[in-house]
């Protein structure tokens, strides 16, 4: 039995408009992942650059709780010099700089501070691409953290990342991955993160996450100028210190990029200045993927039926060539 | 041209002090104000050869602290070199005389070297209700800065209080102090703190003595050598700030360690000036407030010292030095490199190189094999 | 003649002669350099032997040695396609050694991932319902092709039965074989395709020349291409190298030639068409450098459309095998710029691969050809053809 040339075509192009259908038309909206949604009792991070004053405690303090070794960019061997996250780095203070910097947190003629850390996102990437579940969002805290014991060292969570958290290790061989947990070992025992413990400012402000997005409204609501009290460490520490309050740029960082992240930022300078990625849509990457995934794959369902007329056309094939074959022998 | 013996001992007999003193002092008095070693040479020369100038110093609103300041200067003691190297011809803490000799004395001394003399002002001019707040021999301090003023070849402040209006400048100033410079209307040099090192003031002078003007200075009259940099890029607890170490409370365990008082609210990360290279009262290291273990609270720097509260957290000024922060985007990884470049070129350029020669002996065979079919037929 | 029944005449045979000659030992050396930087990653770690950074995580182990090779072996993919689902007979002499070409790519291709993984002790919870992840694309990916290497070893073991005269064994294995084909079509399809996929996570580090939501089928479009292709590559290696007649594989390298064409046609209009329904032809222009690769990349894809139109031109080898060798060249262009000139961390970060990352792919390459070599000449796979006389 042969197959003509009109037939091939039906078949070949017909197989490869359904595959075209399934991965991009066919998706039932019904049936689409949305994005994760924010846990109950989540817990987070507000980062306010008008208050950061550079001095790296945060960076200190998180090299020593969790044991990180310093890093020389300099080649003297004296300061911890790192030039942006690494395999030893999991914050590291920035500095945006223009022209005399004279003013702070100004965008001409002015420097202003950003601390760069995981994001804690609500949606992550990381925990979606990992092929090994390495990377788990805590269900109750959301805290995004990586187990060493299960990851196989593929890097997807390095390549995934919208903002370019997840470090490996290249200078090892038993490398990990590295990044902020929100110090879940301090956690555990009732403390917060050591880089909040430490910042001076308050800059770095520990909280849960509905109780610092209401700190968030009531610093977008302050008259720049007007001096106000500014909580350090907690949120609802009662350490608190006076100073006139900044001039804050329209957007709140992590509100709802990728489906919004538990670490949020403030700052007086726009935050593509920053090097961040701005503009990001509100559905979360891990939600388009596993969509794509999910369709096509779901259930093994689509699969199985490929398989099974695939099965049926072998065995058909194969039966016929081995009796052929055999005819001839 | 150098100092020959015999001024030397001119020196030692004039100031009763040793050659090598006097020369400690120049070189000493040339590194304050960020001099080449070789200007101490010079810095000499002046002091020996040069007529000693004329200081009228007058008064405004002040505790006097300044001249305090200046009287515990130990290298050199006042009264050995300072009355020695300039001649203080009005000083109403330090007269013995007081009254009309005293007013007198001033008014010879302006006139004798009209001009030439050097006039510092110590403590605020008020300027509120015609400056009747503060008033010496019947005249207003406005009065008698600008009549002072008027033949003086250089203008000293000498002090927050003169340099801005210091203290009685508080809010919400009752007197309308304000410094020298905004009374009279004009750039004077300003050596402020509450008090200042007596060695930027005695620095200055010296400058001026050797090279006949006022050392370099900022926009706000104050000598660069000693405001040109805040007390955090000097100060000696900055690694425990580097490192977030800090003292929460008087007396814990990070106070009595020497932490960072930038949480007590030092305001060194936003206030000018070099305590902590210059110190105070010549009592060894650690001598001035940080070091001591309080904050500093900015006292020579306007909108800072009086103003701020006192445990209010420091703005930062400025980010160097250290300039040990990465920039927003740090060139990183490893671009085109000879060995790879090399390498892919080899591979690809053998790749290529294989495909062309595949492609040409296939054309032979076809050919040879054409040929040969044909000529079969 | 039929051309068809005179080649199915013709049953498989090893090739026979000598193994050790210049051309493999200078393949074995290029292992051994390889061998030589594979231990020094397993003793120092990946940053020691490559410049892989946290910008550009996966460099030309990666993108070549998984990406790109296992795309060439595609070829088992494509013939078993073609012969057992379209049931096209004709094609039957060629699957043996489309399959051992397949069989060595893709177990390099895994042995490749081995050496890339920061954590490979790890690799089997890949497999285990304890740790696997069925949203992530890696994990299907890996997955499948796991599996796929294990279904090509079954795939193959009639040939060594054969050889080794286990009839019945061979015979019982034939009877179930069916399924293993039918795995051997559905996983490359699975997998193919979502090695594109692995890029749409990445979203905008992805230039928007190549980010769009039809990667899996472009991937898979270019790998059946590449499949075809290198099918008649190996035929043109096996005619120059081992100086076989090849007049009777011909008429089926003219047709594979022809679905070649025709899949690029529909891949390049699903290209172009996708750029502009999302608005970036723009792009096409005033992208750099990056315009300038994705203008070298369709030039390798259109010459082979051009070439193969014409039948002439399919029915000569030298015409076919330039065709085939662009088409090559231009899916695997894709591959390098999709997943590395595309990427977009900003203008800081750099990677360019240093001599010791490609040697170690050179060397994998070697090990490829030379196990080919060896097992072609040693077991039935290749159709017996007698040597062409007089050269």
């Amino acid at each position: 039995m042969t197959v003509n040339r009109r037939d091939f075509l039906r078949g070949g192009l017909g197989g490869a408009a359904a595959v075209t259908a399934c991965a991009t038309l066919g998706v039932d909206p019904a049936e689409a992942r949305g994005n994760l949604t924010v846990p109950e009792n989540a817990i987070g991070f507000l980062y306010d650059s008008t208050l950061c004053i550079g001095c790296k405690a945060c960076q200190s303090a998180c090299k020593t709780a969790n044991e990180l070794p310093f890093e020389d960019n300099t080649g003297t061997g004296l300061w911890d010099t790192p030039l942006d996250l690494s395999g030893k780095t999991y914050t590291v203070i920035k500095m945006y700089q223009n022209g005399t910097s004279e003013h702070k947190d100004k965008a001409v003629d002015g420097f202003a501070h950003l601390k760069r850390q995981c994001l804690h996102c609500i949606d992550p990437s990381c925990v979606s691409v990992c092929p090994v579940q390495a990377m788990r969002k805590d269900p109750v805290t959301g805290v995004v953290s990586y187990d060493a014991d299960a990851c196989i060292g593929c890097r997807y969570c390095v390549a995934g990342c919208p903002f370019g958290v997840p470090q490996f290790q290249y200078d090892t061989p038993f490398p990990r991955i590295a990044k902020c947990q929100f110090c879940k070992h301090i956690l555990a025992k009732g403390g917060i993160p050591a880089c909040a413990q430490h910042c001076p400012t308050g800059a770095t402000l520990f909280g849960s996450y509905k109780a610092l997005t209401a700190e968030i409204e009531r610093r977008k609501a302050m008259k720049p100028g007007q001096p106000n009290l500014f909580p350090r460490r907690t949120v609802d520490s009662g350490d608190t210190h006076e100073r006139p309050a900044a001039e804050y740029t329209e957007q709140v960082y992590g509100d709802k990029e990728m489906g919004g992240t538990q670490v949020r930022y403030l700052a007086g300078v726009p935050f593509d200045k920053f090097g961040m990625p701005v503009g990001l849509p509100e559905r979360s990457y891990a939600s388009v993927s596993e969509t794509m995934q999910h369709s096509l794959y779901g259930g093994l369902i689509a699969p199985a039926i490929v398989l099974a007329g695939l099965a049926a056309a072998a065995w058909r094939g194969a039966r016929e060539l081995h009796h052929d074959e055999d005819g001839h022998e | 041209m150098p100092v020959a013996q015999k001024s030397y001992d001119e020196v030692e007999q004039r100031f009763g002090v040793s050659r090598r003193e006097f020369l400690t002092f120049c070189t000493g008095i040339a590194a304050t104000m960020g001099l080449p070693a070789a200007a101490a040479a010079q810095v000499a020369e002046a002091l020996v050869k040069k007529e000693r100038p004329s200081v009228i110093w007058i008064h405004g609103q002040e505790c006097t602290g300044n001249s305090e300041s200046l009287l515990r200067a130990e290298h050199p003691t006042l009264e050995k070199l300072i009355l020695d190297i300039i001649s203080l011809d009005y000083h109403e803490t330090l007269f013995a005389a007081a009254g009309h000799q005293a007013e007198a004395a001033r008014l010879a001394a302006m006139e004798k070297n009209k001009g030439k003399y050097l006039m510092v002002v110590e403590g605020s001019i008020p300027m509120k209700d015609g400056g009747i707040y503060s008033k010496t021999a019947g005249k207003t301090s406005l009065e008698l800065v600008r009549e002072t003023a008027a033949g003086a070849a250089a203008i000293v402040a000498m002090g927050s209080c003169a340099s801005w209006g210091g203290m009685p400048s508080a809010g919400p100033n009752p007197t309308g102090a304000v410094g020298v410079g905004e009374a009279l209307g004009r750039t004077v040099m300003t050596i402020p703190g509450c008090p200042p090192s007596p060695y930027n003031f005695l620095a200055a002078v010296v400058h001026f003595l050797t090279f006949n003007k006022l050392p370099p200075m900022d926009a706000k009259g104050r000598p660069l050598f000693a405001y040109s940099r805040l007390i955090h890029e000097n100060c000696e607890r900055r690694a425990h700030f580097d490192a977030g170490r800090f003292a929460l409370e008087f007396g814990d365990e990070g106070h009595r360690k020497g932490y960072c008082l930038y949480k007590l609210g030092c305001k060194g990360p936003e206030t000018y000036a070099n305590c902590p290279a210059v110190l105070y009262g010549d009592v060894g290291c650690a001598s001035w407030p940080v070091g001591t273990g309080h904050p500093c609270i900015g006292c020579s720097e306007q909108g800072i010292g009086f103003s701020k509260p006192i445990h209010a957290l420091a703005d930062l000024k400025n980010q160097w030095p250290p300039a040990g922060f990465p920039r927003v985007a740090d060139e990183q990884g490893t671009g085109p490199n000879l060995g790879g470049v090399a390498a892919v070129s080899a591979a690809v350029g053998a790749a290529v190189g294989a495909g062309v020669v595949l492609t040409r002996r296939i054309s032979n065979q076809e050919s040879g094999a054409g040929n040969s079919a044909n000529s079969q037929e | 003649m039929n051309n068809r029944s005179s080649v199915r005449a013709m049953p498989s045979r090893p090739v026979g002669g000598r193994l050790v000659g210049l051309f493999t030992v200078a393949l074995s050396a290029l292992v051994g350099v390889a061998v030589y930087f594979i231990y020094q990653r397993f003793v120092y770690g990946l940053g020691a032997v490559t410049n892989i950074n946290n910008a550009y995580t996966w460099g030309i182990w990666v993108v070549w040695d998984v990406v790109i090779a296992t795309g060439f072996a595609c070829g088992g993919y494509a013939m078993a396609f073609v012969t057992y689902i379209l049931n096209r007979g004709e094609y039957h002499p060629l699957v043996r050694s489309a399959l051992t070409a397949s069989l060595f790519g893709y177990t390099l291709g895994g042995l490749s991932v081995l050496i890339d993984l920061g954590r490979y002790w790890n690799f089997w919870h890949i497999l285990s319902p304890a740790y696997f992840n069925t949203g992530s694309v890696m994990f299907e990916v890996a997955a499948c092709i796991t599996l796929y290497i294990l279904v090509l070893w079954i795939e193959f073991s009639p040939v060594a039965l054969e050889h080794y005269g286990f009839k019945r064994t061979n015979k019982a294995l034939n009877s179930v074989l069916f399924l293993f084909i039918a795995l051997g079509v559905l996983l490359p399809s699975m997998h193919q395709s979502s090695l594109g996929s692995l890029l749409v996570v990445m979203g905008f580090h992805i230039h928007p020349l190549w980010q769009t939501p039809l990667l899996p089928v472009l991937f898979l479009l270019t790998a059946l291409c590449m499949g075809f292709a290198v099918v008649i590559l190996e035929v043109t290696l096996a005619a120059v190298g081992f100086k076989r007649d090849i007049h009777a594989e011909l008429p089926i390298l003219s047709k594979l030639g022809q679905i070649i064409a025709l899949v690029l046609v529909v891949f390049l209009a699903l290209r172009f068409g996708d750029l502009a329904w999302r608005n970036a032809l723009e792009s096409v222009f005033n992208s750099g450098i990056r315009s300038v690769m994705f203008g070298i990349e369709t030039l390798l894809f259109a010459y082979p459309v051009w070439v193969l139109a014409q039948p002439g031109n399919r029915a000569r080898l030298s015409k076919l095998f330039p065709a085939a060798f662009s088409m090559l060249a231009g899916a695997s262009l894709y591959r390098i710029d999709a997943f590395l000139v595309a990427n977009e961390r900003g203008p800081a970060w750099h990677y360019f691969p240093s001599a010791p990352e490609i040697l170690v792919t050179t060397g994998v390459i070697a090990l490829e050809v030379l196990a080919y070599i060896v097992f072609v000449k040693k077991f039935p796979i290749l159709p017996g053809h007698p040597a062409v006389q007089g050269r």
